[in-house]
């Protein structure tokens, strides 16, 4: 019952949106093709922004990867992470996703293409690079914002955020996946 | 610290390639990995077009704002400190709701405008009240609807369900954010300052 419901969710939720929305917005008298193509133009700037920053990281990925390091390192902290059915493969993204965005997205590509999107372990990434933000930059980009230098516990707050959104992606995609 | 990070993959990469005499595989990996970081991209840029397009359709029509309202509730519970009809409420609502179409770029500048109204709420000007740790609790979290570039990754890897990653992504980051909301509410009462 719990996986019909959340297949469904991933099934329509793409083409329910690009009806609803629109309509809508047609209803509240919005242009809609124009205002479609002012969005889709940063929308296609930002894919193009990110080119740069894909290339630093899966060049450093990639040299990690080749030279074997990166199965020392997955061996060493397999025995760990299985404790709670995460596969080793993935410790370096979750321990990514909380410095920096462009060095997740390195990783959950190098992981897609490792593995195939369509594995337990992509499938897996997937999920855990879509359900939190990069925490260190959201808080250096607020507080530095507001000239805030105690930050109390706003960082081990986002921090337990982190780690229980990457519990839950290996549960669920254990649930449903596997 | 990202730049450590960068700099300790290379490094740790090629001496240990040195160590094993892999330095042939080095070469090609580097190369490989930046021609197929573009090709990626390139594959990213058809679905974030559309999507940002729609989202943008999404912002005009006043759908940002309609889920705003909806949100107005829960703010009051999880926002004690912060007066109902104060302005912070009225950005932190909006930037929830664009992060939760996943409108990143709508979303950070109305935080930065929410997290400066709570500013004018806070009594130690250098010091975070409360109220900023939970909302920056539940922005690092982050609910998000359609995880639209982790989609574009999986097409762009050829997946053929790109897609089905929606729904356990949003189970996931439900759960996430209550860990966050509950974490903040623990902690506060730890670390005392009782502050606004």
């Amino acid at each position: 019952m719990f996986e019909r419901v959340v297949n469904l969710i991933s099934a329509y939720a793409i083409p329910v949106l690009i009806l609803v929305i629109p309509l809508y917005a047609a209803l509240k008298k919005v242009k809609v093709y124009e205002v479609f193509c002012e969005g889709a133009v940063d929308g296609f700037h930002t894919a193009v922004r990110i080119i740069p920053f894909l290339v630093a990281m899966l060049v450093a990925i990639g040299i990690f990867r080749a030279s074997g390091a990166m199965d020392i390192l997955v061996k060493f902290f397999s025995p760990l992470t299985r404790l709670f059915g995460m596969p080793g493969e993935l410790l370096p993204l979750a321990l990514m996703k909380s410095l920096s965005g462009s060095g997740a997205n390195g990783l959950l590509t190098d992981a897609l293409k490792t593995y195939g999107p369509d594995s337990l372990i992509g499938r897996m990434a997937s999920i855990m690079a879509g359900s939190s933000e990069t925490t260190f930059y959201v808080i250096a980009v607020y507080f530095g914002a507001v000239g805030v230098r105690k930050t109390r516990h706003a960082v081990p707050a986002g921090l337990i955020a982190d780690v229980a959104g990457i519990l839950a992606a290996v549960w669920i995609a254990h649930l449903m996946f596997s | 610290m990202i730049n450590y990070i960068w700099l300790a993959l290379i490094v740790i990469g090629i001496l240990t390639a040195l160590l094993q005499g892999k330095t042939d595989l080095v070469t090609t990996a580097a190369f490989d990995a930046a021609n197929s970081a573009v090709e990626l991209s390139i594959g990213l840029v058809g679905i974030m077009t559309l999507w940002l397009g729609l989202m943008k359709l999404a912002e005009a029509s006043g759908i940002v704002r309609f889920i705003g309202r909806l949100l107005k509730p829960i703010m009051k519970r999880l926002f004690p400190q912060v007066p109902e009809d104060h302005p912070a409420m009225g950005s932190m609502v909006m930037n929830m709701a664009a992060n939760l179409l996943g409108l990143g770029n709508a979303a950070t500048p109305l935080g930065i405008k929410a997290m400066k109204e709570l500013q004018e709420l806070n009594e130690e000007k250098d010091t975070a009240s409360n109220a900023m740790c939970m909302f920056l609790a539940i922005n690092t979290a982050s609910v998000t609807l359609v995880s639209t570039s982790v989609i574009a990754f999986r097409k762009a890897a050829g997946s053929v369900a790109p897609a089905e990653i929606i729904g356990p992504t949003i189970i996931a980051s439900v759960i996430g954010t209550a860990v966050g909301i509950i974490a903040a509410k623990i902690l506060e009462k730890i670390s005392g300052k009782g502050g606004r």
